[in-house]
């Protein structure tokens, strides 16, 4: 099918792209998930923002050991980046199992996170990372986590005259290893569950699961318990407890495993 | 909206509505029909082109969005009628049947070699998962790509 028609701004700066934003636009970004859902008639915005054109959203970098992802950053540019391969190897691993590459050509950071879909890699990888979510609207500007970001399924806490502007990750704990693990019937293809762990053992553990609930969290019983020496296993147990259906909680419990014992080395 | 793009060299300029597709841009004011549509969300990969030399999803980018950009299809790998190394070994490797996916596979597989020139099966394979093809079984793709590879290698070693 085609969109339906809809009036179409492509502003040059956030400042301008801000005053479109409201209740009846939708924000273009890599358009990977917008586009299907424009071409199904599931969306059906009165104008369309597209930030393709705000070269100021295109970046990332480290500051004091904080890499900042401006929103508009393209997924295979997060994949090809050195620097987050060498500092944030969870981040590396996990953009190389989000769609395909002709999909994270368009793809952007900003958009997965924004679009929040619960079978996503990224928004998992970077609760398990404790990110930081920056957004801006005229009526100033706030900062979240991915606790308050993600509220359900295909839902955050954005309001509809905001923009997710920059995502902020800490730094990898010195000595942390990163591990990603999930499940999907072919390669590319939406993940049915899966597992992002960045463990420094004895000292830090970041856990999150993918699949597991209405949106991605991270399993702090099971941080808590890989800190004080649990093995990978009984780590994994705790962080699916409360997973519903048996299958699921096997599935997600062993991918569990395999994500902390690859952070393990 | 007034819009100029590039398809394979050859400028198009035309007035279009934002919600044109790209795809039916190049299907049907460029007139590139090699281009095929098929699922129209993002999964199939037959309307896969080429932005700037990357792979994208044609149905999923508007037509206004590639304004400026250059735009490379299946025609473009074949300018002058000479079969572009890719092509030709699909041909002999039988990678394909009816045909339907084939444009979508060449144009993601042309990007693939080009930055994995010497690639390993399983990176042929894990490359492949974006375009479907429901005749083949795949098996003659994998090989066809491999032979390509292995022939745009020698061409690169002959031609210095």
């Amino acid at each position: 099918m085609k969109p339906p028609p809809f009036e179409y701004q492509a502003p040059a700066s956030v400042e301008e792209a801000l005053p479109l934003l409201g209740p009846d636009s939708a924000v273009l970004a890599g358009g990977q998930s917008l586009v299907p859902l424009l071409n199904l008639r599931l969306a059906r915005p009165e104008l369309v923002v597209d930030l393709n054109g705000i070269a100021e959203l295109d970046y990332i970098h480290a500051d004091d050991g904080v890499l900042r992802i401006g929103a508009m950053t393209r997924q295979v540019a997060l994949e090809r980046s050195e620097l987050v391969r060498e500092r944030w190897p969870l981040l590396h691993k996990a953009v190389r199992f989000v769609g395909h590459a002709q999909i994270r050509t368009r793809g952007t950071v900003g958009g997965s996170v924004a679009h929040a879909d619960p079978a996503a890699e990224l928004p998992v990888a970077l609760a398990a990372l404790r990110a930081r979510f920056l957004l801006r609207s005229p009526r100033g500007e706030r900062v979240v986590g991915a606790a308050e970001l993600f509220v359900g399924p295909l839902s955050t806490s954005r309001e509809p005259d905001e923009l997710l502007f920059e995502i902020e990750v800490p730094e990898h704990p010195a000595g942390a290893g990163a591990g990603f693990s999930e499940h999907a019937r072919t390669h590319g293809d939406f993940a049915t569950a899966g597992a992002a762990a960045v463990v420094v053992p004895g000292s830090h553990a970041g856990i999150a699961l993918l699949g597991a609930g209405p949106v991605p969290a991270r399993a702090e019983a099971a941080e808590e318990a890989l800190v004080g020496g649990a093995s990978a296993r009984e780590a994994a147990d705790l962080a699916v407890r409360d997973v519903e259906g048996e299958h699921r909680r096997a599935l997600c419990g062993e991918l569990a495993r395999r994500a902390i014992e690859e952070a393990l080395g | 909206m007034r819009i100029s793009v590039e398809v394979n060299g050859q400028r198009f300029e035309e007035e279009v509505e934002p919600r044109l597709l790209l795809s039916d841009f190049i299907r049907h004011r460029a007139g590139l029909t090699g281009t095929k549509v098929g699922c129209e969300q993002g999964v199939c990969g037959a309307c896969t082109v080429q932005l700037d030399g990357e792979p994208i999803r044609s149905c999923l980018m508007l037509a206004v969005q590639a304004s400026g950009r250059a735009i490379r299809t299946v025609e473009g790998l074949a300018p002058n009628g000479e079969l572009h190394p890719l092509q030709r070994a699909f041909h002999e490797a039988h990678a394909l049947q009816c045909g339907f996916c084939t444009p979508g596979f060449l144009m993601s597989m042309e990007a693939f070699l080009r930055e994995h020139p010497e690639p390993r099966r399983e990176d042929v394979r894990e490359a492949l998962a974006g375009n479907l093809c429901r005749c083949t079984g795949y098996l003659g793709i994998i090989e066809a790509v491999e032979r390509a590879a292995r022939e745009m290698r020698g061409a690169d070693v002959q031609g210095g």
